[in-house]
């Protein structure tokens, strides 16, 4: 064991390295030159689905059994999207919600509901709609379970996840086991097609989606807000004592979550067209949760690597075949042996301290 | 007079099941002054705190601050009244900037949420950065302003407790609660406290202070209030609570025959 250990710490020591290098050319890098740099990796994240057809890199990303673009539309875009939404919860917050797939069932299930069964409205309008239900869904679980704490509010969102798949199970309106199909497709624009045969439109807009929770999350987490939910993580009593409405914060750190959730949910149910309960097993709020605490628990880019990890590696290692959940669950261990704080933690504190106003700061 | 009392804690009983753990206490602070609380371990100072601050809810008795009830207030509804208290074991926001910890304090006096922060709209700016420069500031005037950028939780021990102090005077306290702020200070460390809550009362704060430490409490305080097994047993300025027999017995010992 013990070589194997050492090398692990060496290639532990040379990403760090790596990473540093990394790190510092940055830092050297003037704004333009960030800006093309930014520019072009998101340019290369939409062209995701052609990285197959570069020579090395193809043979690496590559997934056997599944088109690649596929994976990326079907699974990693989905648990990106949902790890942004339960870092919100679980990783500033710090409330552990193990019921989160319920979210992401009611954004799906209400897309359908709209879009097919009952309605027939256009995908477009179903996706503010679903958006706003499962929000209030996160207000009506929150609203009476926010005053547990810790493993209570974990075991009543447990619960809560189990009930709105029995209960998608046995409502006759909501198609039962048989579940809901012919669920409406996003609207294609010009030659952008959302049609069953090419993945590539979904993963666009489901990587579009990304970046636009993204870019309000960073507003939120930026913001009061954001600083009264990691007060909150860090001592809820003592944030209280500092004026902190902590019981408005978490409830709004749910209802913003499930937004989130049922957001992928919307775009889930559009791109398979047809979903039924046992799309959304308990065990996904599991997987969900690995994903947010093996990126990097409280940091968006950490909760962003998880949600890829957990959703592409299964495929990737699918030569594996039986023994892939295995080797799955043995890199998921490995990671937290040498990470416990995940692949990306949060970083606190390595920013240059401010430049203090007037006076200057004291020595 | 009575308009200068500034915090009314009348009569309060205070039981945890059969233990009674304050018994009919009545103290009032009044606006401007440093009033020193101490007593022997157990004595049920901290315990007034908790009253105080909401943590507790008094069995019995009344506490009105600035001519309002409290005790049915919540405990963030407290804060926003006026009071803002520091830990005995300190209580910072470990993974929170120095800097960050403040602003938590500052932003209980704003009131922008979810919506201004998503539309980044220029009243939330305007608080936002209302609330950095004023933390800055509070950083800066409790001499800690360099690991201003650092997490809390790596700041040395010193600084720690300063910290603690500059968050609580973030939220714009009237009063000021500070439970043994000296707990762990060297004398040099002792004495550069001393000085801290001077300047602090100076400002136009009143502070109420819970100290072990005779030398800080005697130093600094206007008056003293002594409490022993739940009791108030005396009450006023340094020099008479040092000479009174009931306090000495209870609290600083009996004096040697020589």
């Amino acid at each position: 064991m013990n070589p194997v250990v050492r090398s692990l710490r060496q290639v532990g020591a040379s990403l760090a390295g790596a990473k540093a290098g990394l790190a510092s050319r940055w830092n050297a890098m003037g704004p333009t030159q960030r800006l093309s740099a930014y520019v072009l990796g998101v340019l290369a994240l939409y062209l995701a689905p052609w990285w197959t057809e570069i020579p090395l890199l193809g043979s690496i990303v590559d997934t056997p059994g599944t088109q690649f673009t596929t994976v990326l539309s079907d699974r990693v875009i989905i648990f990106v999207l949902v790890a942004l939404g339960l870092n919100v919860v679980v990783g500033l917050a710090g409330l552990l919600d193990l019921g989160y797939v319920g979210f992401y069932a009611v954004g799906a299930y209400t897309t359908a509901i709209l879009t097919s069964s009952h309605a027939s409205l256009p995908w477009l309008l179903a996706l503010p709609v679903s958006i706003a239900v499962s929000m209030v869904f996160g207000v009506i679980l929150g609203a009476p379970t926010l005053r547990l704490r810790g493993d209570y509010l974990a075991i009543v969102t447990l619960g809560f996840g189990e009930i709105i798949r029995l209960s998608a199970k046995n409502a006759e309106w909501l198609g039962g086991s048989r579940g809901i199909n012919d669920i409406k497709h996003p609207p294609s624009i010009g030659p952008l097609k959302f049609g069953v045969v090419d993945p590539k439109p979904y993963y666009w807009l489901g990587l579009t989606m990304v970046f636009a929770v993204m870019f309000l999350l960073h507003r939120l987490e930026n913001s009061r807000v954001g600083r009264a939910w990691v007060a909150i993580r860090e001592d809820e009593d003592a944030a209280e004592l500092m004026g902190v409405d902590t019981f408005r914060f978490k409830l709004w750190a749910f209802a913003i979550g499930a937004a989130v959730g049922g957001l992928a949910g919307v775009q889930y149910a559009g791109k398979v067209g047809f979903i039924n309960p046992d799309n959304f097993p308990l065990l996904l709020s599991i997987l969900f949760l690995a994903a947010v605490v093996l990126g990097g628990s409280g940091n968006m880019h950490g909760a962003i690597l998880g949600g890829i990890l957990v959703s592409y590696l299964p495929e990737r290692l699918r030569n594996f075949q039986d023994k892939r959940v295995f080797v799955f669950g043995v890199a998921l261990v490995l990671v937290m042996v040498f990470r416990p704080e995940g692949l990306l933690p949060k970083k606190v504190g390595t920013r240059k301290a401010v430049a203090a106003p007037g006076e200057g700061g004291a020595q | 007079m009575t308009n200068d009392v500034l915090l009314q804690f009348s009569d309060i009983t205070m039981q945890f099941g059969g233990v009674t753990a304050l018994s009919e206490v009545t103290i009032d602070i009044h606006r401007g002054e440093i009033l020193g609380l101490i007593g022997p371990n157990g004595a049920g100072k901290t315990t007034c705190f908790n009253v105080m601050t909401g943590v507790y809810k008094p069995t019995k008795g009344t506490v009105r601050f600035d001519g309002q009830d409290i005790v049915p207030l919540k405990r963030y509804e407290i804060t926003l009244a006026g009071i803002a208290r520091t830990f005995q074991n300190i209580r910072l926001f470990g993974n929170m900037t120095a800097l960050e910890n403040v602003m938590v304090g500052a932003d209980a006096r704003k009131a922008s949420s979810v919506g201004g922060a998503l539309l980044r709209t220029p009243r939330q700016r305007a608080e936002d950065k209302e609330s950095r420069d004023r933390a800055m500031e509070l950083l800066t005037f409790m001499g800690i302003a360099d690991r201003a950028g650092d997490a809390a939780r790596n700041l040395p021990y010193g600084y720690q407790r300063r910290l603690e102090i500059a968050r609580a005077l973030g939220t714009e306290p009237k009063l000021l609660c500070l439970d043994e702020p000296a707990a762990g200070f060297n004398p040099a460390e002792k004495q550069e406290l001393n000085e801290l809550i001077l300047k602090i009362r100076e400002q136009g704060y009143t502070v109420l202070l819970i100290e072990h430490d005779m030398s800080v409490v005697m130093n600094v305080s206007d008056r003293v209030a002594v409490l022993d097994f739940g009791r108030k047993i005396a009450e006023g300025l340094p020099a008479d609570v040092r000479a009174n027999p009931d306090v000495i017995a209870a609290y600083l010992g009996v004096p040697d025959a020589s």
